[in-house]
């Protein structure tokens, strides 16, 4: 029997979520449905979270957005793709327009996969995960949140109520290797943000490691090359071996393993390419966006 | 009790018409019921405890606490098959449920059913079975070896096909040699197995069923029951598609053995994991060739050593191996061929068949081949495979001399010289246009562009001796004040469009708008299975006959009638639901001349007689016809990252005639798509013995996103020997479509790839 949980409100989501730990939260249900169907996980309880009004609205919060943990892909894509273009490329990239319909980057950050599409936008852009019990509310930084495949910072007795993220502050880009042309879960993945403003350049790497992972020397590396050539001022083309260079240490800092979906040394090559386009078109963007 | 069942429709259309589907409305709405949605009141749901090992001995099974569980009704294990304990489509060597070992990851060992189907699942995990784990044998080369250990009594040869043609010592100016590997493909119809068996109150059943032929489940379920054939009645229930996953007992067995014991209806409906398990695939196969050529690009000899993993239990097997043997070498004349064909068992799943059937495996192979060869000439690829097409009048390596049409050449010409598609547009900010599609992957970088060429053929129904027949059953006679015409098969309507050909062909011959084709079912005699692309040629040329003997009935009585009046019955014909004279004039309404009369006319329908492989030279009149086509690829691939958007098929095949030409283009775009799957994406993964990957999470299928626009040339040259002229349909667009993908990713990459589904990382050096 599996116990069955509706509530109506945050605070009553919360009060149950205190009084049965185990049960597991449902929003979307592209992950939790496939995984009882597969008969691979049999929740004792299920809190179904779709009639909870506050977890679908998204606005502003201290100049940061902050988004309801059921905002789906799809109005991600549609009411926030302007202002957070990586994330929205990411959210194309998943499932198919029925999936997208229903799918959440809260249920995304619950099932914390490795492969989970959203989660090297959020990295690349120091996203927090908003957590929540009836002792109270936490904010945890995106790249502290994952912490083993599908384990993640959040208690027991606590739901995802949102993310909080900056509006990009220049060019985003996010790449994803799948062996199909569409609806298919990630080879790897890797997203990239450049920001302007504080001149700097992220980066988060998914399903190529036990969680999803940022390129940090990959990140100060080429930061160093943009501040010693004073390229962010007088904006020119980077040189190629520079960004090979990325590419490289962007495939250092994975941790893949040999899996039905792909080798492990694929995985690698694969992820300096990705890194090299993605930091290039961004770096045109940037460039075309200066001359502007 | 019965469930409900889609409606026998009215269909009406000529030979030659697009004719829509009458399931087709259905279907799109979500209103047709599909085996796995038979219902009927006191149902029992039925489970299947499966093997977790490829290989082991059962020790004890206790069924006690699985007996307990709340809502169970019946727990059945092999002691409790009350006929045959093994079944099988070729040799019996299947057990329904696994005795003394168990041979294979999945293979059923005991049944549960209960009140709902969370209970049976439940109930099934509560049956305990004792294994001693054996180390599986998984190579199919390690099992042709002679210290290898015998899966079966008989040891693990399932057969060896040998072909010996001409000079066994021919030497050639020019050689090239290869392996080639394929991988295990799924036939992934959309409906999991599943049918709803009821048990009457003699002690004999019902089941209402998705088969691809009732008749040869019947013989073999009679079997495992020990009833008569007469007491176990089948009924075509919806299918949500075959392509050869049906031809073999699934669920059959077990849910009559469950509703028999329980004395209730019992349904069995497989999840999609278990339907991965649950079901024959395609074998997977390694193939070596030699190919010896004159310097001017004929063929002076092949050399093949071809081995197909046959997995766990026969199947068709022995059928399959005979395929690849016979068409080893493709279309192509060839005075010299040394072919030996072996299928083995290993602990791997069992394979049979599926589209395509023995002849997609080996046209990967001398499709490589040939492309190797004219690299070696330094000639262009299709005009050494036009320098060797067959023709009307070759000799097949097995001896025999092909009839009829044989148009290689032209088709290979046809899809040459259409225009090929504009190139790829670096700018383009449709990701969908690119490798990678929209997860953005590319902006054109390392993109490059490929063209392949492939062609294939296969054999149109049963061959070796097997007798291959199908029964019609028609009735004529007024309902409502019009004529109408019955149309009674067995045949499996799969998705294919076999209803509509039925009742086109019925329609045609007895001039009468209104035909309803009666669902399928085992009150009238076998139709053969929906396999082979047969059943257009002979379940419609068996109603085809039987609507000749209800005409010349109509048209006696008609002369009967006229006679008295007129004296004039010459060149009398059906036309508009009328009798008509030779110069198209109404004589009489089939109204007026019927009124009360019933005409029915059952009649069996054989096409020509074939004979066996000789044992030692494989020579033979083995098929009764051969059916070609050809692809032409064009690919993009991105050569750093290994991705692959194929960006055009075209296709050239002679389907004789095309009796439904929207259902004929419907065969070859699904086709095409099932051989672009095996190309560059479909395969079962297994790690000794087990498969890794039975969800459609990970074995993935072609999306709309994948499949490029199909341009065809349907060519209709007219085959002597059967009726209107046709060839099957079904299975040549899925024999070259994918070597055709592979030689385009081949020149745009101008790696060697060898192996199929090309992965990534097979692209790519890493």
């Amino acid at each position: 029997m599996i116990h069955f949980l509706q509530p109506a409100s945050w605070s009553e989501a919360l009060a149950m979520k205190a009084a049965h730990p185990e049960a597991m939260p449902i929003a979307g249900g592209t992950d939790v449905m496939v995984e009882i169907n597969l008969d691979l996980h049999r929740p004792a309880g299920i809190i179904d979270l779709t009639r909870v009004p506050e977890l679908t609205e998204w606005g502003t919060d201290d100049g940061l957005l902050r988004i309801g943990a059921g905002v789906t892909y799809s109005r991600i894509i549609n009411e926030l793709g302007d202002r957070l273009p990586g994330l929205a490329m990411a959210s194309r990239t998943v499932g198919s327009p029925q999936i997208r319909n229903r799918g959440t980057v809260g249920g995304n950050l619950g099932t914390a996969s490795p492969a989970g599409d959203a989660h090297p936008p959020l990295l690349a852009s120091d996203a927090l995960v908003e957590l929540a019990s009836n002792s109270g509310t936490r904010r945890v930084p995106a790249r502290e949140f994952f912490i083993a495949p599908k384990r993640s910072a959040r208690r027991d007795d606590e739901l995802i109520a949102a993310f909080l993220i900056e509006p990009a502050a220049g060019p985003q880009q996010f790449s994803k290797v799948g062996t199909r042309n569409a609806m298919v879960i990630a080879v790897c993945s890797f997203a990239l943000a450049i920001d302007a403003t504080r001149k700097r350049v992220a980066t988060g790497i998914g399903s190529a490691g036990p969680t999803p992972i940022r390129a940090t020397d990959a990140e100060s590396f080429i930061e160093g090359v943009l501040d010693e050539g004073r390229l962010w001022e007088r904006p020119a083309e980077v040189p190629t071996s520079a960004v090979t260079r990325f590419g490289e240490l962007v495939a250092a800092a994975a941790r893949p393993i040999d899996d039905v979906r792909g080798t492990a040394a694929y995985r690698r090559h694969a992820l300096a390419v990705l890194a090299r386009r993605c930091f290039t078109w961004a770096w045109v963007d940037y460039r075309r966006m200066g001359a502007a | 009790m019965k469930p409900r069942l889609a409606p026998a429709a009215t269909v009406t259309g000529r030979v030659g018409e697009n004719v829509p589907r009458p399931d087709g409305v259905l279907k799109v709405q979500g209103g047709f019921p599909y085996s796995s949605d038979l219902q009927v009141d006191r149902m029992l749901w039925g489970a299947t405890v499966r093997s977790p090992h490829p290989y082991a001995r059962i020790l004890s099974i206790d069924t006690s606490e699985a007996l307990a569980a709340p809502g169970v009704r019946a727990v059945l294990t092999h002691e409790d098959v009350p006929g045959k304990r093994v079944y099988g489509l070729e040799i019996p060597d299947q057990p329904v449920l696994a005795f003394d070992v168990v041979r294979y990851w999945g293979e059923a060992v005991a049944l549960v059913a209960a009140d709902h189907p969370e209970l049976a699942r439940r109930a099934a995990q509560k049956v305990h079975v004792q294994y001693q784990v054996l180390a599986p044998l998984t190579d199919p080369e390690q099992a042709l070896l002679a210290d290898a250990p015998r899966l079966h009594p008989d040891g693990n040869v399932t057969r060896h096909v040998k072909i010996r043609h001409g000079n066994q010592d021919a030497r050639a100016e020019v050689v090239v040699t290869g392996e080639y590997e394929v991988g295990m493909q799924d036939q992934a119809p959309l409906g999991p197995e599943s049918g709803l068996a009821v048990p009457d109150e003699e002690g004999g059943v019902d089941l209402f069923i998705a088969t691809q032929w009732l008749h040869v489940d019947r013989e073999q379920l009679a079997g495992v029951l020990g009833l008569p054939p007469d007491r176990v009645r089948l009924t075509m229930a919806g299918i949500g598609g075959a392509f050869g996953a049906r031809e073999d007992l699934s669920m059959q067995a077990h849910a009559c053995m469950l509703a028999l014991r329980s004395g209730r209806p019992v349904k069995i409906s497989y999840s999609r994991p278990e339907s991965f398990v649950g079901h024959v695939h395609r074998h997977p196969g390694r193939l070596r060739y030699e190919h010896g050529a004159n310097r001017d690009g004929k063929l002076v000899y092949v050399r093949a050593r071809i081995v197909l993993d046959g997995g766990a239990y026969a199947s068709s097997s022995t059928a399959v191996i005979a395929n690849a043997s016979c068409f080893a070498v493709g279309p192509y004349r060839c005075p010299n061929a040394t072919i030996d064909g072996w299928v083995v068992y290993t602990n791997n799943p069992p394979c049979g068949a599926m589209r395509g059937f023995g002849s997609v495996q080996n046209c990967y192979a001398h499709e490589a081949q040939m492309d190797k060869l004219a690299e070696a000439l330094g000639m262009d690829p299709v005009e050494l495979r036009t320098r060797n097409a067959l023709e009307t009048g070759s000799q097949m390596i097995t001896g025999q001399v092909i009839d009829g049409p044989v148009p290689v050449a032209e088709l290979l010409r046809r899809i040459k010289e259409r225009p090929l598609p504009a190139a790829s547009d670096p700018g383009s900010l449709d990701l969908t246009t690119q490798p990678g599609g929209v997860s953005n992957t590319t902006h054109g970088e390392s993109v490059r562009r490929g063209v392949g060429y492939a062609v294939g053929f296969k054999n149109v129904g049963y061959s070796e001796g097997f007798n291959d027949y199908s029964t019609a059953r028609v009735k004529l006679s007024v309902v409502g004040g019009r004529p109408r015409v019955e149309v009674h098969t067995a045949a499996a309507e799969v998705g294919q469009g076999l209803v509509t050909v039925q009742a086109q062909i019925a329609g045609t011959e007895l001039g009468v708008t209104d035909v309803v084709v009666l669902n399928a079912d085992t009150r009238v005699g076998s139709s053969g299975s929906s396999s082979a692309s047969r059943q257009t040629y002979i379940t419609g040329g068996a109603v085809k006959a039987a609507c000749d003997a209800v005409r010349r009935r109509v048209l006696a009585l008609a002369e009967l009638e006229l006679g008295r009046k007129t004296g004039k019955t010459d060149g009398l014909r059906l036309e508009r639901d009328s009798v008509v004279s030779a110069d198209g004039r109404e004589i009489v309404s089939l109204t007026t001349l019927l009124g009360d009369e019933v005409i029915e006319e059952t009649h069996e329908f054989r096409p020509r007689q074939t004979t066996r492989l000789d044992p030692e030279t494989g020579q033979a009149n083995a098929h009764v016809q051969y059916a070609f086509a050809a692809h032409r690829a064009v690919v993009d691939v991105d050569t750093e990252l290994g991705l692959v958007k194929v960006v055009e098929l075209a296709t050239a095949q002679d389907v004789g005639k095309a009796i439904n030409p929207q259902a004929v283009e419907g065969q070859l775009e699904g086709g095409a798509a099932q051989g672009l799957g095996l190309a560059v994406m479909e395969e079962i993964q297994l790690k000794d013995g087990v498969i890794r990957n039975a969800s459609f999470t990970d074995y993935l299928l072609p999306t709309i996103l994948d499949m490029p626009p199909l341009r065809m040339d349907v060519l209709e040259l007219g085959d002597p020997h059967s009726p209107y002229g046709l060839k099957g349909v079904g299975e040549p667009p899925t024999i070259s479509s994918g070597p055709a993908i592979v030689a385009a990713i081949r020149a745009a990459t101008g790696r060697p790839i060898t192996r199929v589904p090309v992965r990534p990382h097979d692209i790519v050096e890493t």
